[in-house]
């Protein structure tokens, strides 16, 4: 006898379970092989009463649909409509994939003496401090000569493609979470969702979606997971913006696009600026757990460092990523600092 | 008052917060009160069936204390704010019934606003800030810097076009405000508090900076204060609100001595009227007989006449306007005037009716 069997004699469902629990003929749960083995009955004690699980009821009534039948009922529910999804979601994405191709060909292909003075020169241009112009020679030059020169130009070509993506995507998104409530109430919980789901979680779907050999795959990865701070923080900076400024910009007669072009967007550019920071940040911290599917670089040097033990490798590619992580963070940083200077009241 | 012609007109104008005002605006028109109407259907009363003609190529202050609707009641010149009952017509045109592109015509060219807060653009020069007009009009800075530069020296900004905003003191980033509103070459200027975040000295400078500007440029200023000393300095017109209602609306001079309500005789009881009175709100009616002490001019205040005599007040003089004697000014007479306690005033009632049809012809005189 199961615990539950008094819902389904009480609520006179026994015909529709069908014959009692005993000799179903479905799936055989680890309680009943158990009791099985022991050749018993076993008695439950009200200490031990189980929870009424989708497992317990379906012990009470063999009809009730086993856990079981829920998690295969959503794998195969996903896989009904992936080929659907996938005729909407692949060309769309295709775009993705030759970015990071291109990006990758690019980087490896432009030999080391042109790349890394090209880098120190973008990274004068965005701060102007030769401080920092030093620290990217010497954190490039490190990197070389321990010979993981074309895995970071790998792990640099992804993050720029993505970051870029991000931005393109989450400022005009951000911006019209700012423009109206509704579309805040709306974003705001799949932003929530973004930030806190396992990043392992959605590259499950990914990878029934795409092949793994599909460079997008890691690119939709990395992008869902670093998108969310620059759209929160566009919002955010949009509307902190000085209502009284705004309110003499309508005085003044600007149209909804001048006002956003010419006050609102400059205004929010020091927020804005901090979450493309903070979403570089988080594209890195992807790229280890991306190179899982096929995403080159520093991460599967980090793999391969646990896959087989190898720990001075995994050392190494992870000081380099730390590098890589400071040299990303002081730039933007820096240019962050020169338009916080030039607009401070 | 009345030859001069009328800029803006506002007629029956209602405001009414809250999430559903047509009800509650139908309560405030059957007579509910502000409180009554808060407490039993939590609507705010913003105004309260306002008419006010605004006077073309005068200052016009609104005055009143803070929750008094002034404000609001600015915002809806170039509607900021949407009413939610009646009619604002500036030049003839009924501007509620504007579209949004006429409206934005009308706020880029006709109506510039000058903010308590000054407003201006952290991110552009100075330059850039006092050329945002023509800029939103579409023109580029080589076009309108000469004329930005221009309105820039006027108030005293020379040779601080490249500056930023932050860079500047407050009594400079207002003036740049004023610029700004200047360089939009509009005939309406809206002046929201727009001294009130300064200090005492330099907000005395920039009052006398908006009357030499007035008396140059003659536009249509709409000032709005909580202060009744710079209402006084400044104002042509005077409109005194409360509660989002007009109390009293007229000459200054006429207002401080015959205030129409225990609240606005509350507020005039402080101010110093020596310095705030002129000569022709005063003064008697002109008799060619008698002897006078010497001659003063019908806009010299209270004050200037009393150290002119030093305190006797056995004197009494000839009051002159363009060369021609107007009246007559009994020293006794002008020191009742000081004193603004209503017993004096009542005392004085078949007397002061002379002196309000008095200072009606001189108005009228003067606005010729």
């Amino acid at each position: 006898m199961a615990t539950y069997d008094f819902i389904f004699d009480g609520l006179g469902l026994r015909n529709w379970c069908g014959a009692s629990g005993d000799d179903s003929g479905g799936m055989t749960s680890m309680a009943q092989l158990l009791a099985q083995t022991s050749g018993s009955d076993v008695v439950v004690s009200p200490w031990e009463t189980p929870f009424p699980s989708m497992d317990a009821m379906h012990e009470a009534c063999t009809s009730f649909p086993q856990s079981r039948a829920l998690t295969s009922g959503l794998e195969e529910g996903f896989l009904s409509i992936k080929n659907g999804l996938k005729v909407v979601v692949d060309p769309l994405t295709q775009p993705l994939s030759w970015a990071l191709n291109e990006a990758l060909w690019v980087m490896q292909v432009v030999p080391w003496f042109i790349m890394i003075p090209l880098l120190m020169l973008i990274s004068y241009v965005v701060s102007r401090e030769w401080k920092l112009v030093g620290l990217v020679a010497i954190c490039f030059g490190f990197l070389g000569f321990v010979d993981y020169y074309s895995y970071t130009m790998q792990t640099l070509a992804i993050i720029f493609v993505c970051a870029l993506t991000c931005v393109a995507l989450g400022v005009p998104i951000g911006i019209a979470m700012a423009r109206s409530d509704r579309v805040q109430r709306i974003m705001i919980p799949i932003l929530d969702m973004l930030q806190t789901l396992p990043p392992f979680v959605y590259l499950i779907p990914l990878i029934f979606l795409f092949s793994v050999t599909e460079p997008k795959l890691y690119g939709i990865a990395i992008i869902l997971y670093a998108i969310v701070p620059v759209v929160r923080l566009t919002d955010l900076g949009i509307r902190l913006v000085d209502p009284d400024v705004i309110e003499a910009a309508d005085a003044f007669g600007m149209t909804k696009r001048q006002k956003l072009l010419n006050v609102q967007i400059p205004l929010a550019l020091p927020n804005i600026m901090a979450g493309v920071n903070q979403t570089i940040m988080m594209s890195l911290a992807m790229v280890v757990i991306a190179s899982l599917v096929s995403a080159p670089g520093l991460g599967v040097l980090v793999l391969r460092g646990i896959r087989s033990l190898e720990l001075g490798v995994g050392l190494l590619s992870g000081l380099g990523i730390v590098l890589l992580a400071i040299i990303l963070d002081r730039v933007t940083k820096a240019a962050l600092a020169r338009i916080n200077v030039s607009q401070s009241r | 008052m009345n030859d001069t012609s009328i800029k803006i007109s506002i007629r029956k104008l209602y405001k009414v917060f809250g999430d559903d005002p047509q009800p509650a605006l139908q309560l405030v028109m059957d007579g509910m009160g502000k409180a009554e109407l808060l407490e039993k259907h939590n609507h705010v009363l913003g105004l309260n069936d306002i008419n006010v003609d605004i006077p073309a190529g005068k200052t016009t202050v609104i005055m009143g204390l803070s929750g008094s609707g002034k404000s609001t009641l600015i915002r809806h010149l170039n509607r900021l704010i949407e009413p939610t009952a009646g009619e604002v017509w500036v030049d003839d045109d009924n501007i509620l019934e504007y579209t949004d592109t006429q409206l934005r015509q009308m706020r880029q060219h006709r109506m510039s606003m000058v903010f308590q807060k000054f407003a201006l653009l952290p991110h552009r020069t100075v330059l850039q800030n006092a050329g945002l007009a023509p800029s939103i009009a579409g023109q580029n800075e080589r076009k309108y810097a000469d004329e930005a530069r221009r309105w820039l020296d006027r108030v005293g900004l020379a040779g601080q076009g490249e500056q930023y905003p932050h860079q500047l003191s407050g009594g400079m980033q207002q003036r740049v405000g004023i610029a700004r509103a200047l360089t939009s070459n509009s005939d309406i200027m809206l002046m929201d508090e727009a001294f009130s975040a300064l200090d005492p000295l330099i907000r005395t400078d920039m009052q006398d900076l908006l009357n030499e500007l007035q008396a140059e440029l003659q536009k249509t200023v709409v000032f709005i204060t909580h202060d009744l000393d710079e209402a006084l300095k400044l104002a042509d017109h005077l409109v005194i609100l409360k509660d989002g209602s007009v109390i009293q609306q007229g000459e200054p001079q006429h207002i401080l001595l015959n205030p129409a309500a225990p609240y606005i005789e509350d507020f005039v009881a402080d101010i110093n009227r020596a310095r705030v009175l002129r000569v022709r709100s005063v003064m008697g009616t002109f008799r060619e007989a008698g002897t006078y002490a010497g001659d003063i001019d019908h806009h010299d205040t209270l004050e200037s006449v009393i150290a002119k005599s030093e305190g006797d007040t056995n004197l009494s003089y000839r009051v002159m306007q363009d060369g021609k004697p107007v009246g007559l000014l009994d020293m006794r007479k002008l020191v009742r005037a000081l004193v603004p306690s209503e017993r004096s005033v009542e005392r004085e009632t078949p007397d002061l009716s002379d002196l309000q049809s008095k200072s009606a012809e001189t108005d009228a005189a003067l606005s010729q």
